[in-house]
Protein backbone atom coordinates (compact mmCIF):
# COMPACT_ATOMS: atom_id res chain seq x y z
CA UNK A 1 0.00 0.00 0.00
CA UNK A 2 1.67 3.18 -1.31
CA UNK A 3 -1.18 5.29 0.11
CA UNK A 4 0.03 8.76 1.29
CA UNK A 5 -2.13 9.03 4.61
CA UNK A 6 -0.34 11.87 5.78
CA UNK A 7 -1.05 13.86 2.28
CA UNK A 8 -5.03 13.21 3.36
CA UNK A 9 -4.22 14.89 6.99
CA UNK A 10 -3.58 18.65 5.96
CA UNK A 11 -6.81 20.48 5.63
CA UNK A 12 -5.79 21.33 2.13
CA UNK A 13 -6.35 18.35 0.69
CA UNK A 14 -8.26 17.03 2.66
CA UNK A 15 -11.33 20.08 2.24
CA UNK A 16 -11.33 18.95 -1.70
CA UNK A 17 -11.73 15.58 -0.73
CA UNK A 18 -14.23 16.35 1.95
CA UNK A 19 -16.48 17.90 -0.73
CA UNK A 20 -16.55 15.06 -3.01
CA UNK A 21 -17.40 12.56 -0.03
CA UNK A 22 -20.77 14.55 0.95
CA UNK A 23 -22.89 14.39 -1.90
CA UNK A 24 -22.62 10.36 -1.13
CA UNK A 25 -22.85 9.99 2.32
CA UNK A 26 -25.94 12.20 2.04
CA UNK A 27 -27.51 10.11 -0.68
CA UNK A 28 -26.83 6.72 1.32
CA UNK A 29 -28.38 8.40 4.34
CA UNK A 30 -31.84 9.61 2.58
CA UNK A 31 -31.69 6.19 0.37
CA UNK A 32 -31.28 3.96 3.74
CA UNK A 33 -34.07 6.47 6.09
CA UNK A 34 -36.72 6.03 3.21
CA UNK A 35 -36.12 2.07 3.35
CA UNK A 36 -35.84 1.94 7.14
CA UNK A 37 -39.17 3.89 7.54
CA UNK A 38 -40.47 1.56 4.97
CA UNK A 39 -39.94 -1.25 6.86
CA UNK A 40 -40.60 0.12 9.80
CA UNK A 41 -44.22 1.38 9.35
CA UNK A 42 -45.56 -0.86 6.51
CA UNK A 43 -43.52 -4.26 7.43
CA UNK A 44 -42.52 -4.52 10.81
CA UNK A 45 -45.77 -5.82 12.58
CA UNK A 46 -47.06 -4.77 15.20
CA UNK A 47 -46.04 -5.16 19.01
CA UNK A 48 -47.16 -8.26 21.73
CA UNK A 49 -47.26 -5.62 24.65
CA UNK A 50 -46.13 -1.91 23.33
CA UNK A 51 -48.68 -2.10 20.55
CA UNK A 52 -47.37 0.63 17.93
CA UNK A 53 -46.22 2.77 20.49
CA UNK A 54 -42.59 0.73 20.45
CA UNK A 55 -41.99 1.95 16.61
CA UNK A 56 -40.36 5.02 18.39
CA UNK A 57 -37.60 2.49 18.87
CA UNK A 58 -36.79 3.43 14.55
CA UNK A 59 -35.58 6.24 15.61
CA UNK A 60 -34.72 6.16 19.71
CA UNK A 61 -32.31 2.81 19.48
CA UNK A 62 -30.58 4.41 16.18
CA UNK A 63 -29.97 7.95 17.93
CA UNK A 64 -28.90 6.17 20.99
CA UNK A 65 -26.88 3.96 19.34
CA UNK A 66 -25.41 7.46 17.63
CA UNK A 67 -24.99 9.54 20.38
CA UNK A 68 -22.23 6.81 21.77
CA UNK A 69 -20.21 5.85 18.82
CA UNK A 70 -19.98 9.54 17.83
CA UNK A 71 -18.60 9.82 21.31
CA UNK A 72 -15.90 7.50 20.94
CA UNK A 73 -15.04 8.47 17.61
CA UNK A 74 -15.04 12.00 18.64
CA UNK A 75 -12.72 11.04 21.88
CA UNK A 76 -10.30 9.15 19.64
CA UNK A 77 -9.93 12.39 17.11
CA UNK A 78 -9.30 14.33 19.63
CA UNK A 79 -6.55 11.88 21.42
CA UNK A 80 -4.96 11.46 18.15
CA UNK A 81 -4.92 15.10 17.85
CA UNK A 82 -3.30 15.44 21.27
CA UNK A 83 -0.39 13.14 20.55
CA UNK A 84 0.32 14.13 17.40
CA UNK A 85 -0.34 17.10 17.54
CA UNK A 86 -2.42 16.96 14.15
CA UNK A 87 -4.52 19.72 13.41
CA UNK A 88 -6.93 17.98 11.17
CA UNK A 89 -7.92 15.27 13.98
CA UNK A 90 -8.92 17.63 16.66
CA UNK A 91 -10.98 20.02 13.92
CA UNK A 92 -12.77 16.36 13.44
CA UNK A 93 -13.92 15.64 16.84
CA UNK A 94 -14.87 19.69 16.72
CA UNK A 95 -16.78 18.70 14.10
CA UNK A 96 -18.56 15.76 15.66
CA UNK A 97 -19.43 16.96 19.03
CA UNK A 98 -22.71 19.25 17.95
CA UNK A 99 -24.07 16.23 15.86
CA UNK A 100 -23.72 13.97 18.88
CA UNK A 101 -25.05 16.17 21.05
CA UNK A 102 -28.23 16.32 18.91
CA UNK A 103 -28.18 12.74 18.84
CA UNK A 104 -28.00 12.49 22.64
CA UNK A 105 -31.23 14.99 22.45
CA UNK A 106 -32.53 12.86 20.25
CA UNK A 107 -32.64 9.51 22.26
CA UNK A 108 -33.60 11.70 25.60
CA UNK A 109 -36.68 13.15 24.30
CA UNK A 110 -38.17 10.21 22.18
CA UNK A 111 -36.94 8.19 25.26
CA UNK A 112 -39.50 10.81 27.75
CA UNK A 113 -41.90 10.08 24.70
CA UNK A 114 -41.86 6.73 24.98
CA UNK A 115 -41.64 6.06 28.55
CA UNK A 116 -44.87 8.15 29.04
CA UNK A 117 -47.59 6.27 27.74
CA UNK A 118 -45.55 2.47 28.38
CA UNK A 119 -43.79 2.95 32.01
CA UNK A 120 -46.24 5.88 33.14
CA UNK A 121 -43.48 8.57 33.26
CA UNK A 122 -41.48 10.59 31.27
CA UNK A 123 -38.43 10.90 33.39
CA UNK A 124 -37.10 8.69 36.12
CA UNK A 125 -33.30 9.01 37.77
CA UNK A 126 -32.21 5.17 36.91
CA UNK A 127 -29.11 4.47 35.76
CA UNK A 128 -29.24 4.66 31.84
CA UNK A 129 -31.62 7.49 32.02
CA UNK A 130 -28.51 9.61 34.20
CA UNK A 131 -25.60 8.50 32.21
CA UNK A 132 -26.97 9.49 28.81
CA UNK A 133 -27.93 12.98 30.76
CA UNK A 134 -24.22 12.65 31.19
CA UNK A 135 -23.61 12.35 27.69
CA UNK A 136 -25.28 15.04 26.76
CA UNK A 137 -23.57 17.57 29.50
CA UNK A 138 -20.02 15.92 28.45
CA UNK A 139 -20.76 17.00 24.88
CA UNK A 140 -22.37 20.57 25.41
CA UNK A 141 -19.09 20.74 28.05
CA UNK A 142 -17.07 19.86 25.23
CA UNK A 143 -18.71 22.60 22.73
CA UNK A 144 -18.37 25.38 25.60
CA UNK A 145 -14.99 24.32 26.34
CA UNK A 146 -13.63 24.84 23.02
CA UNK A 147 -15.37 28.03 22.02
CA UNK A 148 -14.24 29.58 25.34
CA UNK A 149 -10.26 29.47 24.66
CA UNK A 150 -9.45 31.81 22.01
CA UNK A 151 -6.46 30.19 20.73
CA UNK A 152 -7.41 27.28 18.75
CA UNK A 153 -4.41 24.77 19.47
CA UNK A 154 -5.11 25.09 23.31
CA UNK A 155 -9.24 24.68 22.62
CA UNK A 156 -7.92 21.62 21.49
CA UNK A 157 -5.92 20.36 24.19
CA UNK A 158 -8.79 21.48 26.49
CA UNK A 159 -11.29 20.13 24.51
CA UNK A 160 -9.65 16.84 24.05
CA UNK A 161 -8.47 15.92 27.81
CA UNK A 162 -12.58 16.71 28.78
CA UNK A 163 -13.27 14.30 25.85
CA UNK A 164 -10.89 11.31 27.00
CA UNK A 165 -12.12 11.63 30.43
CA UNK A 166 -15.60 11.47 29.61
CA UNK A 167 -15.03 8.21 27.45
CA UNK A 168 -15.63 6.61 30.50
CA UNK A 169 -19.27 7.40 30.61
CA UNK A 170 -20.02 4.98 27.32
CA UNK A 171 -19.82 1.91 28.95
CA UNK A 172 -21.47 3.53 31.74
CA UNK A 173 -24.37 3.82 29.93
CA UNK A 174 -23.98 0.42 27.92
CA UNK A 175 -23.30 -1.40 30.23
CA UNK A 176 -26.24 -0.33 32.95
CA UNK A 177 -28.54 -2.00 32.38
CA UNK A 178 -26.76 -5.22 33.51
CA UNK A 179 -25.24 -3.27 36.52
CA UNK A 180 -27.79 -2.29 38.27
CA UNK A 181 -31.33 -2.42 38.61
CA UNK A 182 -32.96 0.09 36.43
CA UNK A 183 -36.52 0.79 35.26
CA UNK A 184 -34.73 0.65 31.04
CA UNK A 185 -35.20 -2.95 29.73
CA UNK A 186 -32.42 -4.75 29.07
CA UNK A 187 -30.96 -4.52 25.78
CA UNK A 188 -32.65 -6.32 22.82
CA UNK A 189 -29.24 -6.95 20.61
CA UNK A 190 -26.50 -8.90 22.87
CA UNK A 191 -23.59 -10.37 21.46
CA UNK A 192 -23.69 -13.86 21.13
CA UNK A 193 -26.96 -14.49 21.86
CA UNK A 194 -30.14 -14.56 19.52
CA UNK A 195 -31.54 -11.18 18.97
CA UNK A 196 -34.81 -10.93 21.35
CA UNK A 197 -36.93 -9.10 18.20
CA UNK A 198 -38.72 -10.53 15.34
CA UNK A 199 -36.86 -9.99 12.24
CA UNK A 200 -38.50 -7.65 10.58
CA UNK A 201 -38.77 -5.37 13.51
CA UNK A 202 -34.47 -5.76 14.12
CA UNK A 203 -33.78 -5.23 10.15
CA UNK A 204 -35.81 -1.63 9.89
CA UNK A 205 -33.91 -0.69 13.54
CA UNK A 206 -30.42 -1.64 11.74
CA UNK A 207 -31.43 -0.30 8.30
CA UNK A 208 -31.96 3.10 10.50
CA UNK A 209 -29.28 2.94 12.53
CA UNK A 210 -27.06 3.01 9.37
CA UNK A 211 -29.08 6.06 7.83
CA UNK A 212 -28.50 7.59 10.69
CA UNK A 213 -24.45 6.97 10.64
CA UNK A 214 -24.13 7.67 6.77
CA UNK A 215 -26.27 11.35 8.00
CA UNK A 216 -23.17 11.70 10.77
CA UNK A 217 -20.32 11.44 8.24
CA UNK A 218 -22.11 13.61 6.01
CA UNK A 219 -22.95 16.44 8.29
CA UNK A 220 -19.30 15.96 10.28
CA UNK A 221 -17.77 16.49 7.02
CA UNK A 222 -19.54 19.61 5.89
CA UNK A 223 -18.96 21.42 9.47
CA UNK A 224 -15.31 20.07 9.55
CA UNK A 225 -15.06 22.21 5.78
CA UNK A 226 -17.25 24.98 7.80
CA UNK A 227 -14.52 24.46 10.29
CA UNK A 228 -11.46 24.31 8.22
CA UNK A 229 -11.99 27.76 6.46
CA UNK A 230 -12.74 29.62 9.58
CA UNK A 231 -9.85 28.59 11.41
CA UNK A 232 -7.34 28.87 8.54
CA UNK A 233 -8.71 31.77 6.76
CA UNK A 234 -5.71 33.73 6.54
CA UNK A 235 -4.08 30.86 4.99
CA UNK A 236 -2.89 30.11 1.35
CA UNK A 237 -4.84 27.63 0.70
CA UNK A 238 -8.41 29.03 1.64
CA UNK A 239 -7.10 32.70 -0.03
CA UNK A 240 -6.23 30.27 -2.96
CA UNK A 241 -9.74 28.69 -3.16
CA UNK A 242 -11.52 32.25 -2.35
CA UNK A 243 -9.84 33.54 -5.64
CA UNK A 244 -11.18 30.60 -7.44
CA UNK A 245 -14.08 31.26 -5.82
CA UNK A 246 -14.81 34.45 -6.98
CA UNK A 247 -13.69 33.74 -10.60
CA UNK A 248 -16.68 31.48 -10.38
CA UNK A 249 -14.82 27.71 -9.88
CA UNK A 250 -17.00 25.48 -7.79
CA UNK A 251 -15.41 24.28 -4.69
CA UNK B 1 -48.60 -4.03 4.79
CA UNK B 2 -49.97 -3.32 8.84
CA UNK B 3 -52.45 -0.52 8.18
CA UNK B 4 -56.28 -1.18 7.56
CA UNK B 5 -56.73 2.06 6.57
CA UNK B 6 -54.78 5.72 6.35
CA UNK B 7 -56.27 6.90 9.38
CA UNK B 8 -55.43 3.58 11.47
CA UNK B 9 -51.88 4.53 10.07
CA UNK B 10 -52.02 7.75 11.34
CA UNK B 11 -53.37 6.89 14.44
CA UNK B 12 -51.06 4.51 15.85
CA UNK B 13 -53.15 2.34 17.82
CA UNK B 14 -53.97 5.45 19.97
CA UNK B 15 -50.24 6.44 20.13
CA UNK B 16 -50.36 9.08 17.59
CA UNK B 17 -49.08 11.73 19.90
CA UNK B 18 -45.88 9.97 21.54
CA UNK B 19 -44.63 7.90 18.18
CA UNK B 20 -45.29 10.99 15.71
CA UNK B 21 -43.70 13.72 18.10
CA UNK B 22 -40.82 11.55 17.70
CA UNK B 23 -39.98 11.19 14.58
CA UNK B 24 -41.06 14.38 13.41
CA UNK B 25 -38.44 16.01 16.27
CA UNK B 26 -35.64 14.36 14.99
CA UNK B 27 -36.60 14.76 11.38
CA UNK B 28 -36.83 18.49 12.60
CA UNK B 29 -33.08 18.38 13.91
CA UNK B 30 -31.90 16.72 10.62
CA UNK B 31 -33.34 19.14 8.87
CA UNK B 32 -32.19 21.97 11.57
CA UNK B 33 -28.72 21.15 11.56
CA UNK B 34 -28.43 20.57 7.32
CA UNK B 35 -29.97 24.44 6.69
CA UNK B 36 -27.93 25.60 10.09
CA UNK B 37 -24.36 23.99 8.20
CA UNK B 38 -25.71 25.52 4.57
CA UNK B 39 -25.64 29.19 6.01
CA UNK B 40 -22.48 28.57 8.37
CA UNK B 41 -20.48 27.60 5.01
CA UNK B 42 -21.87 30.44 3.24
CA UNK B 43 -20.59 32.62 5.87
CA UNK B 44 -17.25 31.64 6.24
CA UNK B 45 -16.87 31.53 2.47
CA UNK B 46 -18.19 35.25 2.46
CA UNK B 47 -15.66 36.19 4.70
CA UNK B 48 -12.81 34.53 3.40
CA UNK B 49 -13.68 36.01 -0.03
CA UNK B 50 -13.43 39.39 1.47
CA UNK B 51 -10.56 38.91 2.99
CA UNK B 52 -8.84 37.35 -0.44
CA UNK B 53 -10.51 40.79 -2.09
CA UNK B 54 -8.04 42.67 0.57
CA UNK C 1 16.01 3.07 22.21
CA UNK C 2 14.48 6.59 21.97
CA UNK C 3 11.81 7.70 22.67
CA UNK C 4 9.90 9.67 21.10
CA UNK C 5 8.08 13.57 21.88
CA UNK C 6 5.03 11.74 20.20
CA UNK C 7 5.16 9.02 21.97
CA UNK C 8 6.06 9.65 25.49
CA UNK C 9 2.34 11.82 24.95
CA UNK C 10 1.04 8.49 23.73
CA UNK C 11 2.68 6.78 26.92
CA UNK C 12 1.10 9.75 28.63
CA UNK C 13 -2.50 9.61 27.49
CA UNK C 14 -2.45 6.17 28.35
CA UNK C 15 -1.57 6.53 32.02
CA UNK C 16 -4.10 9.69 32.43
CA UNK C 17 -7.07 7.40 30.66
CA UNK C 18 -6.18 4.45 33.23
CA UNK C 19 -5.96 6.57 35.96
CA UNK C 20 -9.50 8.17 35.39
CA UNK C 21 -11.07 4.51 34.25
CA UNK C 22 -9.61 3.55 37.84
CA UNK C 23 -11.01 6.69 39.55
CA UNK C 24 -13.90 6.20 37.89
CA UNK C 25 -14.60 2.41 39.11
CA UNK C 26 -13.82 3.59 42.90
CA UNK C 27 -16.12 6.44 42.57
CA UNK C 28 -18.89 3.62 41.16
CA UNK C 29 -18.07 1.53 43.44
CA UNK C 30 -18.76 3.81 46.36
CA UNK C 31 -21.83 4.68 44.92
CA UNK C 32 -23.24 1.44 43.92
CA UNK C 33 -25.68 1.51 47.19
CA UNK C 34 -27.12 4.60 45.58
CA UNK C 35 -27.64 3.36 41.91
CA UNK C 36 -30.05 1.22 43.04
CA UNK C 37 -33.08 2.11 41.38
CA UNK C 38 -35.28 -0.16 42.84
CA UNK C 39 -35.27 -3.03 45.65
CA UNK C 40 -36.28 -6.54 45.16
CA UNK C 41 -39.03 -8.26 46.85
CA UNK C 42 -36.76 -10.92 48.64
CA UNK C 43 -34.29 -7.38 49.81
CA UNK C 44 -37.72 -6.09 51.78
CA UNK C 45 -38.15 -9.45 52.95
CA UNK C 46 -34.41 -9.36 54.60
CA UNK C 47 -34.60 -6.01 55.63
CA UNK C 48 -32.20 -4.60 53.17
CA UNK C 49 -33.82 -1.72 52.40
CA UNK C 50 -33.73 2.30 53.68
CA UNK C 51 -36.18 2.53 56.58
CA UNK C 52 -36.89 5.85 57.48
CA UNK C 53 -37.63 6.86 53.50
CA UNK C 54 -39.64 5.86 50.60
CA UNK C 55 -38.09 3.37 48.25
CA UNK C 56 -38.99 1.50 45.01
CA UNK C 57 -39.96 -1.75 44.87
CA UNK C 58 -39.35 -4.36 41.58
CA UNK C 59 -40.67 -7.62 40.60
CA UNK C 60 -43.68 -9.11 38.60
CA UNK C 61 -47.45 -8.06 39.54
CA UNK C 62 -48.08 -11.58 41.06
CA UNK C 63 -50.67 -13.46 38.70
CA UNK C 64 -54.56 -13.45 40.39
CA UNK C 65 -53.48 -10.69 42.90
CA UNK C 66 -55.01 -7.56 41.27
CA UNK C 67 -58.04 -6.42 42.85
CA UNK C 68 -59.87 -3.40 42.47
CA UNK C 69 -61.45 -1.80 45.08
CA UNK C 70 -65.06 -0.26 44.37
CA UNK C 71 -63.95 3.28 44.09
CA UNK C 72 -62.29 2.21 40.73
CA UNK C 73 -59.84 3.98 41.63
CA UNK C 74 -57.57 2.15 44.47
CA UNK C 75 -55.69 -1.49 43.13
CA UNK C 76 -54.59 -4.17 45.82
CA UNK C 77 -51.59 -6.32 44.04
CA UNK C 78 -48.58 -8.38 45.09
CA UNK C 79 -44.95 -7.88 44.00
CA UNK C 80 -42.89 -11.02 43.50
CA UNK C 81 -39.33 -12.14 42.41
CA UNK C 82 -41.30 -15.63 42.61
CA UNK C 83 -39.37 -16.09 45.83
CA UNK C 84 -40.81 -13.27 48.38
CA UNK C 85 -43.99 -11.28 47.68
CA UNK C 86 -44.76 -8.33 48.61
CA UNK C 87 -48.65 -6.89 49.06
CA UNK C 88 -49.09 -3.54 47.76
CA UNK C 89 -51.98 -1.14 47.80
CA UNK C 90 -51.89 2.17 45.22
CA UNK C 91 -54.49 4.56 44.46
CA UNK C 92 -54.59 6.19 41.11
CA UNK C 93 -53.72 5.54 37.56
CA UNK C 94 -51.85 2.63 36.37
CA UNK C 95 -49.90 2.84 33.28
CA UNK C 96 -51.05 0.99 30.13
CA UNK C 97 -48.48 -1.80 30.22
CA UNK C 98 -49.62 -2.85 33.67
CA UNK C 99 -50.40 -6.45 33.73
CA UNK C 100 -50.42 -9.26 36.03
CA UNK C 101 -47.22 -11.19 35.15
CA UNK C 102 -45.35 -8.04 33.60
CA UNK C 103 -42.88 -6.43 35.20
CA UNK C 104 -43.54 -3.64 37.45
CA UNK C 105 -41.99 -0.87 39.50
CA UNK C 106 -43.22 0.96 42.53
CA UNK C 107 -42.89 3.65 44.77
CA UNK C 108 -43.71 3.97 48.36
CA UNK C 109 -43.52 3.21 51.74
CA UNK C 110 -44.18 -0.32 54.03
CA UNK C 111 -46.97 0.45 56.49
CA UNK C 112 -47.06 -0.39 59.84
CA UNK C 113 -49.07 -3.47 58.51
CA UNK C 114 -47.04 -4.51 56.64
CA UNK C 115 -48.15 -3.42 53.09
CA UNK C 116 -46.30 -1.63 50.65
CA UNK C 117 -48.43 2.07 50.17
CA UNK C 118 -47.33 3.01 46.37
CA UNK C 119 -47.52 6.84 45.58
CA UNK C 120 -46.31 5.73 41.80
CA UNK C 121 -46.56 2.85 39.59
CA UNK C 122 -44.41 2.31 36.54
CA UNK C 123 -44.75 -0.43 34.44
CA UNK C 124 -41.16 -2.50 33.09
CA UNK C 125 -41.63 -4.32 30.36
CA UNK C 126 -38.86 -6.56 29.17
CA UNK C 127 -36.81 -6.26 25.72
CA UNK C 128 -38.30 -8.94 23.89
CA UNK C 129 -40.15 -7.08 20.86
CA UNK C 130 -42.39 -10.09 18.46
CA UNK C 131 -45.93 -9.56 17.12
CA UNK C 132 -48.58 -11.22 18.51
CA UNK C 133 -49.38 -14.01 17.05
CA UNK C 134 -45.92 -15.35 17.96
CA UNK C 135 -45.86 -13.99 21.62
CA UNK C 136 -49.22 -16.00 21.53
CA UNK C 137 -47.52 -18.92 20.09
CA UNK C 138 -44.73 -18.65 22.39
CA UNK C 139 -46.99 -19.20 25.13
CA UNK C 140 -49.13 -22.28 23.49
CA UNK C 141 -45.73 -24.43 23.32
CA UNK C 142 -44.40 -22.69 27.10
CA UNK C 143 -48.09 -24.11 28.64
CA UNK C 144 -47.29 -27.17 26.86
CA UNK C 145 -43.69 -28.06 27.39
CA UNK C 146 -43.08 -27.40 31.06
CA UNK C 147 -44.76 -27.19 34.30
CA UNK C 148 -41.65 -25.07 35.22
CA UNK C 149 -42.64 -22.56 37.75
CA UNK C 150 -39.89 -20.52 36.21
CA UNK C 151 -40.95 -17.06 34.89
CA UNK C 152 -39.91 -15.79 31.56
CA UNK C 153 -37.72 -12.76 32.29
Amino acid sequence: MNINWFKYSSPQTFYPLAGKMIPWFAWLAAILAVAGLYIGFAIAPTDFQQGEAYRIIFVHVPAAWMSMVIYIVMAGWAAIGLALNARLSAMMAQALAPTGAIFTLIALVTGSLWGKPMWGTWWVWDARLTSELILLFLYLGFIALQSSIDDPRRADRAGALLALVGVVNVPIIYFSVKWWNTLHQGSSINMGAAPKMAATMLLGMLIMALAFWMYTVAVALMRVRCIMLERERTSDWVKELSVQGIAGVKS
Amino acid sequence: MQWESWSAFFNMGGYAFYVWFSFGLTALCMVWEVIALRKRRAEALRLTQLLAQD
Amino acid sequence: MVIKARHKRFILIGIGLALVGLAAMLILNAFQSNMVFFYTPTQVDKGEVPHNTGFRIGGMVLENSLKRQDDGLTVHFSITDTAKTVPVVYKGVLPDLFKEGKGVVAQGKVGPDGIFMASEVLAKHDENYMPPEAAEALKRAQEQGSTSLVMPK
